[in-house]
């Protein structure tokens, strides 16, 4: 089944390509996964979802996928909630359907098939097959006039940073001997000689694809020129990539020597939530606004990350990461999809130039204004639990006798994060939904009901986990 | 059926056509040849299937011949004659595609009577491609090879009337005359050292060394790897590639690049494996040597490629760079095993997915040059817009030269990094992930300009001619299927 989930959007990708309606395929696709993806979380124990085909006999790599635990199952759950509202949101330029929908689609079969693979061989080659599509979209039919030289710098910045990934992975084949991942975490950590140099590697390259503080650059300004659809599944899919292969890969094989790095990690991520924090503060533009927050918010999780090394027992600070992981893939799909409703309704995406939007469009403003309060981490939404949890997990190993250890202090630095999210995102808000109405913005229309169904669907997925974070909770155990 | 039976096939084919195309009047053009060549090279393609050698049937007269002593047919044998045969098919079918360009640049401009021949050579080197693939020894492998470079020496210059594939014909002739020199004379030390010029005879000699003076051995060695080099576009004899390639006939180039390269590599195969066996005196000598040249050969080749404007040069360095890869999985010499392939199949192995890619780029470079009148990067500008199936096309033709996983790219370069890592080759290994990222940057340069630039007002939409979609259509399917599911290939090796 799990084959069906990464090649359905690979043959509807051809077949637009070859003249299949575009859109009709692309949302029939995206449906199905949805179903599909659903069902994995109903049964995620079932035999039905393994597939495994030997591809190279020497040395032995098989196309694979199974669910090997709770994380593969909401990592591809979140896949499949974005690629369907991303396929439905959106303004395709008029004839550029098919490149537009292939890539869309293409973008979401490699994300599926990376957290789907039990083979270290396509779990990587997957995502770089995610990276082609965007790139070209990027440059074809992004924003801005920058948008080439933008595009040019991710591909370069995030083909060197896959590389530095390939040779820390390429180091592990070869120590362990086997490229099954489950194989791998079977056999335990890797000899300890090894893991500092392993986990180094490891934290830049997936580092740089998650955006780590300083290899972030290439995060903002790519989201800000990037076509809506590209935007949400990059920042809300593809970036978890990269905190998936630490959870899955890292820490279970390299634990001793990620601890060496723990400090330098612990200044880095204060870097992703306070630096970059204040950097969003001073965005006048609401593309790159969130850009950057989605920079900040991976501090977050990295936070949990580093919980998860000083403490190997700490189930909690795992549960924290993949659930803050899910949370915010879904609260950034679904704000950098009202961002393009922004600018296609008021022509500008500049704050200077927006203001009173909730007079003439009140449900986009609803709409927004809870995605931003999702952003911000309030009680009720998915980030809310992820982002206690994260803070929680933190401390769990706390122990007043020893007093502050340093996840604990770089923890109470980072909840100043939380101040720093909720004046940009308020401020935005009422930049530009509220005070008096302009004249740019006094007559928009207000969101129509193809837009609203994938806010809706986002949503929904939101309150359900805020409310009730024991839907991920249980998978996860 | 012998398997010997194959070569007198495809000579025979390359007579006959060349008698009819000289007796048959001309007025219906010379396409027809190149089709017919085709159609039968297709058909001893077939047969390749069914021929077996004197081990197949030991009980057959013909078994016993003393033929079997310079001829031979194992796996690789017979993996590198489909391989020759295949290129051999595309590249007619490339030229019958390129024959408004041929017939401009020979003698009758206005009509295509010069272009007759330019289907047939390939035949005849097809078959000493053919041949080198089953030599036993090195005499045989050098007159093999020798009818091999002879027909590209005219391949090369074959557009007589234009000065860039003149000057291309002198400089392929001159160093190619330069190498053969030094092939010979290596060859000449080695049988001086050895008393033997087979591969058998070679590998027997090392394994009792007697009294062996392994210097003259090694000088011999590195002259014969100098002259091998020249066919493979190694560092330091790769110096013609970028003007020979720029120069010549589109299809020569592909031939040259694919089928040419090939022939070196099945050579220098044969000829290092005796000495880079586990007994072998001279091993780790052996051993540096092609490790230096592998290191050179990817720094070079890919980074001179990176300033390169005209795409068909570009693919000229790129080609340096490939035989970089293909020579670090030769100095990482390992025999095949239960966990690996060994390094003689993997080279096996790239070779064909460096066969889909390259045919499948010079295809589309042929058209572009057809119809859009030239070979620069900047002639692909904008044909994201004009003909986005095609930009499609490329785009993943591209990226699997570059490398980019679940393409038959990736599978190549995958194989020789496992070698090269279990072999420990870390400094090879680091300079070859250097040279794949600057792989990402100069393939992604075409990539760039199809889609992001804006096409030239006066850029032509280009209109594929039926052979070329179809040829075009088939290798890139290839070259996806076999990123996932790399098996066929394997099954062909074993």
């Amino acid at each position: 089944m799990l084959a069906i989930l990464v090649f359905l959007p690979i043959l509807a990708c051809l077949a637009i390509l070859f003249g299949a309606p575009a859109r009709l395929t692309a949302i029939a696709a995206a449906t199905i996964n949805l179903v599909i993806g659903l069902l994995a979380c109903c049964m995620p124990k079932s035999e039905v979802w393994n597939f495994s085909l030997t591809t190279l006999e020497k040395p032995a790599i098989h196309l694979s996928f199974s669910l090997m635990d709770g994380m593969s199952v909401v990592m591809i759950l979140l896949s499949v909630l974005v690629t369907m509202a991303a396929v439905l949101s959106g303004k395709v330029p008029a004839g550029r359907e098919k490149i537009w929908y292939a890539s869309i689609l293409l973008i979401a079969a490699g994300a599926i098939g990376a957290f789907a693979s039990t083979d270290l061989f396509y779990f990587y080659a997957f995502h770089e097959l995610a990276l082609v599509p965007s790139f070209l979209m990027i440059g074809l039919l992004g924003r801005g006039d920058d948008r080439r030289e933008i595009a040019w710098k991710i591909t370069i910045y995030l083909g060197l940073g896959s590389l530095v990934l390939l040779v820390g992975l390429v180091w592990l084949a070869n120590l362990t001997g086997t490229f099954s991942i489950p194989e791998m975490i079977a056999a335990g950590p890797v000899d300890p000689s090894a893991q500092k140099g392993i986990a180094l590697l490891l934290l830049i390259g997936f580092g740089t694809l998650v955006s780590l503080f300083p290899f972030h650059s290439w995060a903002a300004p790519a989201y800000a020129s990037a076509p809506a659809p590209v935007s949400m599944l990059h920042a809300g899919v593809l970036k978890k990539f990269g905190l998936y292969g630490l959870l899955r890969l890292a820490i279970p094989l390299a634990p001793i020597g990620l601890q060496a790095w723990l400090t330098p990690l612990l200044i880095l991520l204060l870097g992703n939530i306070l630096w970059v924090g204040l950097i969003t503060i001073n965005q006048k533009r609401l593309d790159s606004m969130l850009g950057n927050s989605s920079v900040m918010h991976m501090g977050y999780i990295f936070l949990a990350i580093a919980a998860l090394i000083s403490a190997p027992e700490n189930p909690l600070a795992k549960s924290a990461a993949i659930l803050l992981m899910f949370a915010h893939g879904i609260s950034i799909a679904l704000l950098f999809g009202l961002t393009d409703r922004i600018e296609r309704l008021t022509g500008s995406i500049d704050m200077d130039d927006l203001g009173g939007l909730a007079k003439a469009a009140p449900s986009l403003a609803l709409i927004f204004g809870i995605a931003a309060m999702a952003s911000i981490g309030l009680p009720g939404l998915a980030n809310f639990s992820g982002e206690v949890l994260v803070f929680l997990s933190a401390f769990k190993n706390y122990d007043p006798m020893t007093g502050l250890g340093p996840v604990q202090i770089t923890c109470i630095l980072a909840i100043w994060g939380v101040v720093i999210s909720a004046v940009y995102m308020l401020r935005a808000y009422r930049r530009i939904f509220q005070g008096p109405s302009l004249k740019s913005t006094e007559s928009v229309p207000d969101l129509s009901l193809t837009d609203r169904i994938p806010a809706l669907l986002l949503i929904i997925a939101l309150f359900a986990v805020g409310l009730y974070p024991n839907l991920l909770l249980n998978l996860l155990k | 059926m012998p398997a010997y039976y194959l070569e007198a096939f495809t000579v025979t084919l390359g007579l006959v056509l060349l008698l009819a195309e000289a007796f048959f009047p001309a007025r219906k053009g010379k396409a027809w040849v190149g089709i017919a060549g085709a159609i039968g090279l297709a058909g001893i393609l077939a047969s390749a299937f069914l021929t077996i050698g004197p081990e197949g049937n030991p009980t057959a007269n013909w078994a016993s011949w003393p033929m079997w002593n310079f001829y031979q047919f194992d796996s690789l044998a017979r993996f590198f004659k489909i391989f020759s045969l295949l290129t051999t098919i595309f590249v007619l079918l490339m030229a019958v595609d390129y024959r408004s360009i041929l017939a401009r640049f020979t003698d009758h401009p206005e009509s295509e009577n010069g272009t007759g021949e330019f289907y047939c050579l390939p035949i005849f080197a097809c078959a000493g491609m053919m041949w080198i693939a089953s030599a036993r020894d090195l005499a045989t492998a050098f007159v093999a090879l020798e009818l091999v470079t002879v027909t590209f020496y005219i391949l090369v210059a074959f557009m007589r009337r234009n000065i860039g594939s003149l000057e291309a014909g002198v400089k392929y002739l001159i160093i190619g005359a330069l190498s053969t020199g030094f092939l010979v004379y290596g060859i000449a030390w080695i049988y001086g050292s050895l008393g033997t010029m087979t591969f058998d005879g070679l590998a027997s000699a090392l394994h009792s060394p007697g009294t062996l003076h392994t210097t003259p051995l090694l000088f011999g060695i590195a002259l014969v790897l100098i002259g091998l080099g020249f066919k493979v576009g190694a560092v330091p004899t790769h110096i013609w590639i970028p003007d020979v390639y720029q120069g010549a006939p589109t299809p020569t180039t592909a031939f040259l690049s694919v089928g040419s390269k090939a022939a070196g590599f099945v050579l220098l195969i044969r000829f290092i494996e005796p000495f880079l066996d586990g007994f072998s005196p001279v091993r780790h000598e052996v051993t540096g040597i092609l490790a230096i040249l592998a290191t050179a050969t990817l720094l070079f080749g890919n980074f001179a490629a990176i300033p390169q404007t005209n795409f068909k040069r570009l693919l000229g360095y790129s080609s340096i760079a490939h035989a970089g890869f293909l020579l670090l999985a030769l100095a990482a010499w390992q025999p095949e095993s239960i966990n690996s392939l060994g390094s003689s199949k993997s080279v096996a192995f790239y070779l064909a997915t460096y066969l889909l890619m390259t045919l499948a780029v010079f295809f589309v470079l042929g058209q572009v040059r057809v119809q859009r009148q030239g070979e620069a990067i900047a002639d692909f500008n904008g044909l994201g817009k004009s003909n986005p199936r095609l930009a499609t096309v490329m785009t993943v033709l591209l990226a699997a030269l570059a490398g980019v996983p679940l393409t038959a790219g990736f599978v190549g370069k995958f194989l020789v990094f496992d070698l090269a890592r279990n072999a420990h080759f870390w400094c090879p290994l680091i300079i070859g992930c250097i040279g794949a990222a600057a792989g990402f940057y100069y393939y992604f340069k075409i990539i760039r300009a199809m889609w992001w630039i804006e096409p030239d007002s006066s850029a032509a939409t280009i209109v594929l001619p039926r052979i070329t979609q179809i040829s075009l259509i088939m290798l890139t399917a290839a070259v996806i299927i076999i990123g996932i599911y790399p098996e066929p290939i394997y099954a062909l090796l074993r």
